[in-house]
């Protein structure tokens, strides 16, 4: 059982609280209806699925109920942080490169 | 029988406390205190099993967790009936029964130890190689036959009565393990002032002080030192004692599972009490003290009963008062087991020799044996033993050659060393380092907020445990933020030293050698079939253990792992490191499924859900059945009928007067804030902003894809208001996916959503009598089909009570939908219920609900579609507001594939028998002529008898349906096939009339 | 005029009493589930009578009306008197969102010595008075459902469930408050 710091509730939290919800930082297109089939394709389908470093997003459905995003190694479980929804997507390739 | 081997002067039992116990039917007496190997071994009793692959005879090895060979069925009652239970781990109790496991008739004379003569052909791999073919064998012959003779105990046929528990707890540090690391550890962390779990698997806390007879801590034995820092613990607050508690599992984030055992030790248990409490712990910190483990010598038939452990042996001897034998040797590589010889040796047991591999063993534990009159035979192997039931004899030789001499014994003490029980370590995902000078794993790299002490972390002096077991406590403590000054100190000593040792088969079991040297007791794993996996290939310790089983019985090779290791090591060339460790895997010894399951069982298994309004339906006869969660009144038979013909009268009843239909469990979602319609716009395909206030609309919910998601009735309540209605299974996945688009891409709406489901109960009233029956209760609503037609919603009262009411239908009748606050659900049913009869209305269930619509093609979400359905494909492309520029879903019902020809539609189907009826899911062919495998062009998705209509309906998503009107189709089915005409999805009112009254 | 409809509670008839530790439903409430923005908060919090707290895992209590943190902008107004929320919140003109949920919720009164250790069999937060102080509430999951919990004193806690899943939630409390300690 994972403990996951929620950056709303501002501690942290056992995971039953919470839900996984696919990757971060994948904004629905502004002009989603222009786009190509092969673009729709990448947009919709295709995630990166990291060994390593994923950029995740999770809600804390049994919690205050937000959405958030984290960035956890897929390898060690360990989150590297969790920020809110609309913060930009922290810079970690110093720890990327570490791995 | 007495207890003849039971020592009145040695050990720490009450011979006063005496408990009477049976084993194979036999009576015995033990003391309370026991556990069911030292009463048996009071008694004289060795043999306790017959071995899994070979049926040998099988005695006690150990004193503790790590019991191969001493598994025995405890039977309470007809229902508790426990296999595989260690003998070791056992408690006593009065009246305990015990029987012994994998023999027939009797563990005296088993029949299936006629394998063992087999034994050379049941080597290593020999599943995979003998029994390879005729292939249709390998179910009628081999397996059941295999089950039959190889195997432990027999698992129990009745449910299980017990109940067991769970809890979470939280603490600044846990410590594994209750020896003197642990109490050490625990009390220095607990006087820092940080909340402290003990656990461990004993009864009492104490761990190998229980055994050693020299230990002196804090100036006092070292046992009695851990009983009096136990009771200190316990007396304080911020500490948790769990005894008979074993830690089994290090998981993410300093997470531990622990089994604590509350009543297998009784004899008597309390009804209340949990036969097993899981306790889930997030500690900040975890101090691992748990110990070694003592590794047997592989060497000739080191199996026989009577051979066993030296530290069991002095466990028994100085802690249970039991002289594991008459006439004792002892055969090691290593100085511990020379403690056991020379206590054995004081208690007045004839210890006959020490048997060491060592050519020049040195220091004071050896002078001390030499000087009581134990003939130390140095550089010396045993080469064999000899004794059917119990060992009576074994052969020693020089290593170096010489001629053989022979030992007249009835036990035979043996030790290759301590391995540090690295479990839960190495489960925390640490990686082990290799101890190249003692042969052993150590913790290396720690990936968790944890820090092993004592022997377990390879600290094999109990002055140096002590000492680095407190500094641990301390500072853990000190890392959680405990800031107490208060600083233990005491110092400790001893007599041994741990850490020497040697792994792998002794010189008589060397390679070449034929003989039976168990390295796997649980298993029959020899170090020849190990040198025989290396010998067909098996490169990787992995491979080893797949192909020979070694370490895989249920003790997970606690004893052997190393020893097999070892072999292939030696086999391959190659250091120990390069051959590689098998994976340590949670649970660290067994652990019931009661104990996993903790209170979900039962009514607890998961909740069933229930309507204000199912009480009534009880009372009145409903048949229930699960919707998700939910039970839900089914159909309502009366005087008698069964199902189908309690749906016939109810579906005929509500269209010819009405029928009153518990909706509550439909989903509910209030959405409100001025951008409450530019929301609705973008998570339904329909037009939101036009919509008039008081009106209802049918709502399509797509995913992104362009599949229908679910669907629903939307009421607008005010401009910024909506109540939303979910099917009853998506109501809380449609609020997620509606708060995950509101929360992450259109953050800029004010708006809100809040679940509803719950508020309010829905009776739903249908038919052509339905206004009537509401209308008595009914204030401040013009229900009027002027004033309230079709897809309309008014707030009002009904019963005196707020309501919001809504016209609609789900039938195809006039329709109305009374929520009203979930507390006045039944009441308000009541009345109209009472109000219906008197227009011959009836109640009625989900299956007759499921009928109504079919008879008027809508849909259903989950039985229609399945999530590859498009709107255009279940033929609500009018539901699709066609001006509108965006939708969740919009681009989706673009691509190719969603827009290509060929795709499945929603019809109606009708079987040329009207009587007979279409099975659900069954598939749909254009031509029942066509070999085998047909081209199947679709499916049916619904399917009933209509009494309405007099004939079967069915809906089914076929190819190009909606080009296929009046086309014949086939339905072929095992018992012949049934011929289909296509038609339009509306079979009843097909012009709906009935709707608007 | 038929006569004006009466309530049923879910969990009709329940209660345990057990050495340290008692079970017993509480009485009907009103209920909100408020949402707004922070700008709202003042407006709202003085028409209701008490502060809307702001802090994660907080409430802020007046007389017997209650308002519980439960997101950043999520509140559960209880008003144990019965009190019409929905039209206090209903003169407010700033943004925000009031719903009554009233019957939505069951609230379950778990008091006693033992109190934190029962709810401990379902509830993975950690309940000592350092990690969830007197006052303290969260949503979060006890057993197989959602509740929301809310420590009233040092040995009584409020659990709030939605009313299908009381049934549960009492006999799991139940279940844990039998074992002996």
């Amino acid at each position: 059982m994972l403990l996951i710091h929620c950056p709303y509730c501002e501690e942290e939290r056992p995971e039953p609280e919470f839900r996984h919800a696919g990757e971060a930082h994948i904004a629905r297109a502004e002009n989603i209806t222009e786009l190509s089939d092969e673009e729709f394709e990448r947009h919709f389908f295709i995630r990166s699925n990291p060994k390593g470093i994923a950029f995740e997003r999770w809600r804390h459905m049994h919690g205050c109920a937000r959405f958030f995003n984290a960035a956890r190694d897929t390898l060690s479980d360990k989150f590297l942080v969790t920020y809110k929804i609309g913060t930009p997507k922290p810079d970690l390739s110093g720890e990327i490169r570490r791995k | 029988m007495t207890q003849a081997f039971r020592i009145p002067s040695a050990g720490r039992l009450d011979t006063g406390r005496t408990l009477d116990f049976t084993f194979d039917g036999k009576s015995f007496t033990g003391l309370e205190g026991d556990t069911l190997a030292s009463a048996l071994l009071a008694n004289g009793v060795h043999l306790t099993g017959r071995s899994f692959k070979y049926h040998r005879p099988r005695g006690i090895l150990s004193a503790g967790a790590e019991e191969p060979n001493a598994l025995v069925g405890i039977h309470r009652d007809e229902a508790r009936r426990t296999p595989n239970v260690r003998t070791t781990i056992q408690e006593l109790y009065a009246g305990l029964t015990a029987v012994s496991q994998n023999r027939w008739p009797s563990l005296s004379f088993d029949v299936g130890a006629i394998s063992n003569l087999g034994a050379p052909f049941f080597s290593a791999g020999f599943y995979y190689k003998t029994f390879m073919w005729p292939r249709a064998a390998w179910e009628r012959l081999y397996e059941p036959v295999i089950r039959r003779t190889a195997g432990l105990g027999v698992a129990p046929d009745k449910p299980d009565p017990d109940h067991y528990s769970n809890r979470f707890a939280h603490c600044d540090v846990l410590v594994i393990g209750g020896g003197a690391a642990g109490l050490a550890a625990a009390l220095a962390a607990a006087e820092k002032g940080a909340s402290v779990i003990i656990a461990d698997e004993q009864a009492a806390l104490g761990g190998s002080l229980r055994f050693e007879s020299g230990a002196e801590i804090d100036g006092r034995p070292g046992w009695e030192w851990a009983q009096e820092t136990k009771t200190a613990l316990r007396a304080r607050d911020n500490v948790r004692v769990l005894t008979r508690t074993t830690g089994f599992g290090y998981y993410a984030h300093n997470m531990l599972g622990l089994v604590e055992r509350l009543t297998d030790h009784l004899a008597e248990p309390s009804p209340e009490a949990p036969r097993e409490r899981l306790w889930q712990v997030r500690a900040k910190r975890v101090v691992l003290a748990t110990g070694a483990i003592e590794r047997h010598m592989v060497f000739p038939d080191n199996d026989r009963p009577g051979v066993m452990l030296a530290s069991a042996a002095r466990t028994y001897l100085n802690h249970y008062g039991v002289a594991v034998g008459r006439k004792v040797s002892v055969y090691t590589a290593e100085d511990s087991a020379y403690a056991a010889a020379i206590d054995l040796k004081k208690s007045g047991t004839d210890v006959l020799a020490i048997v060491d591999l060592r050519t020049d063993p040195e220091g004071a534990l050896v002078e001390q044996a030499r000087s009581l009159g134990i003939d130390v035979f140095a550089g010396h192997a045993v080469t064999g033993t000899e004794g059917r039931l119990r060992v009576r004899r074994v052969s020693i030789s020089p290593v170096s050659g010489g001629p053989r001499r022979e030992l007249e014994i009835d036990t035979l003490l043996t030790s290759s060393g301590w391995t540090p029980a690295v479990h839960l370590f190495s489960q925390s995902r640490g990686k082990l380092a290799f101890d190249e000078e003692n042969q052993r794993f150590l913790p290396g790299e720690y990936v968790q907020d944890a820090v092993s002490v004592g022997a377990c972390n390879g600290t094999s002096d109990l002055a140096e445990t002590v000492a680095e077991s407190l500094r641990a406590g301390e500072t853990a403590a000190k890392e959680t933020g405990a800031k107490k000054r208060k600083t233990v100190k005491f110092e400790a000593q001893a007599s041994e030293d741990w850490s020497s040792g040697m792994a792998g088969a002794a010189p008589g079991a060397k390679s070449g050698s034929k003989a039976m040297a168990f390295v796997d007791f649980q298993h029959d794993v020899t170090a020849k079939d190990i040198r025989q996996a290396v010998r067909e290939g098996m490169r990787s310790i992995e491979h080893v253990k797949r192909f020979t089983t070694t370490g895989m019985a249920t003790d997970q090779g606690k004893t052997s792992n190393i020893h097999g290791l070892a072999i292939a090591s030696e086999m391959l060339g190659k250091p120990i490191p390069q051959v590689g460790l098998t994976t340590f895997r949670s649970p660290y010894t067994p652990v019931t499924f009661g104990a996993l399951v903790g209170h979900g069982r039962g009514k607890l298994f998961e909740p069933t859900r229930r309507t204000p309004i199912h009480s009534w339906a009880e009372a009145h006869g409903a048949a229930f059945e699960p919707v998700g969660q939910w039970e839900r009144a089914w159909y309502f038979p009366q005087n008698g009928e069964d199902m189908h013909a309690a749906v016939a009268r109810e579906c005929h009843t509500t269209r010819q007067a009405a029928g009153i239909f518990d909706a509550t469990t439909l989903g509910k979602i209030e959405v409100v804030g001025p951008d409450a319609a530019r929301f609705m716009e973008l998570m339904y395909t329909n037009p939101w902003q036009k919509l008039a206030v008081g009106r209802c609309r049918y709502g399509v919910m797509l995913r992104e894809d362009g599949f229908i998601y679910d669907d629903g009735v939307v009421g607008r309540l005010a401009e910024d208001r909506f109540h939303v209605t979910t099917t009853t299974g998506g109501a809380p996945r449609v609020l997620n996916h509606m708060e995950d688009y509101l929360q992450t891409e259109f953050p800029e709406l004010k708006v809100w959503l809040t679940s509803t489901s719950e508020q309010w109960a829905v009776i739903a009233v249908q038919g052509p009598k339905s206004r009537d029956i509401i209308a008595p209760f009914v204030e401040d609503i013009d229900i009027s089909d002027e004033a309230m037609p079709h897809m309309s919603v008014r707030e009002g009262r009904v019963c005196g009570v707020p309501a919001r009411l809504f016209r609609l239908s789900f039938t195809g009748e006039r329709g109305f939908e009374i929520n009203v606050p979930a507390d006045y659900g039944l009441s308000v049913w009541e009345a109209v219920w009472a109000e219906g009869q008197k227009y011959g209305a009836c109640a009625y269930g989900t299956e007759t609900m499921h009928v109504l619509r079919a008879e008027k093609g809508l849909i259903i979400i989950g039985q229609e579609t399945d999530g590859t359905v498009t709107p255009d494909d279940a033929g609500l492309n009018w539901a699709i507001g066609k001006k509108k520029t965006d939708f969740v879903g919009i681009r989706g019902l673009q691509r190719p594939d969603l827009v290509a020809k060929g795709r499945k539609q929603l019809v109606g189907l009708k079987t040329t028998d009207p009587k007979t009826v279409l099975e659900e899911g069954a598939q749909v062919v254009a031509d029942p002529d066509q070999p085998v495998p047909m081209k199947m062009i679709g499916h049916v998705t619904s399917s009933y008898w209509s009494e309405n209509c007099g004939h079967s309906i069915a809906l089914a998503l076929i190819e190009d349906g909606r080009e296929r009107m009046g086309e014949k189709l086939f339905v072929p089915m095992p018992d012949g096939v049934i011929e289909v005409e296509v038609t339009s999805t509306v079979f009843f009112d097909p012009d709906g009339e009935r709707t608007n009254g | 005029m038929v006569e004006i409809a009466h309530r049923t509670s879910p969990l009709e008839g329940r209660g345990f009493e057990g050495d340290g530790i008692s079970l017993s439903v509480a009485k009907p409430a009103s209920r909100l589930s408020l949402r707004a923005p922070e700008g709202s908060l003042p407006a709202l919090s003085e028409a209701l009578g008490l502060e809307l707290p702001q802090r994660p895992k907080s409430t802020s209590t007046k007389g017997n009306r209650a308002a519980l943190w439960l997101g950043p902008d999520e509140w559960l107004v209880i008003d144990e008197d019965g009190a019409d929320l929905m039209a206090i919140c209903g003169k407010i003109p700033d943004l925000h969102s009031a719903v009554d949920t009233s019957h939505r919720n069951v609230a379950i009164e778990v008091s006693g010595a033992r109190s934190a250790d029962v709810l401990s069999a379902g509830c993975p937060q950690d309940l000592s008075l350092a990690r969830f102080p007197v006052g303290a509430s969260s949503r979060t999951v006890f057993g197989k459902v959602e509740i929301i919990l809310w420590r009233r004193d040092e040995q009584t806690f409020h659990v709030e469930c939605w009313r299908s899943f009381s049934a549960y939630g009492f006999d799991l409390l139940e279940a844990a408050a039998r074992e002996a300690e």
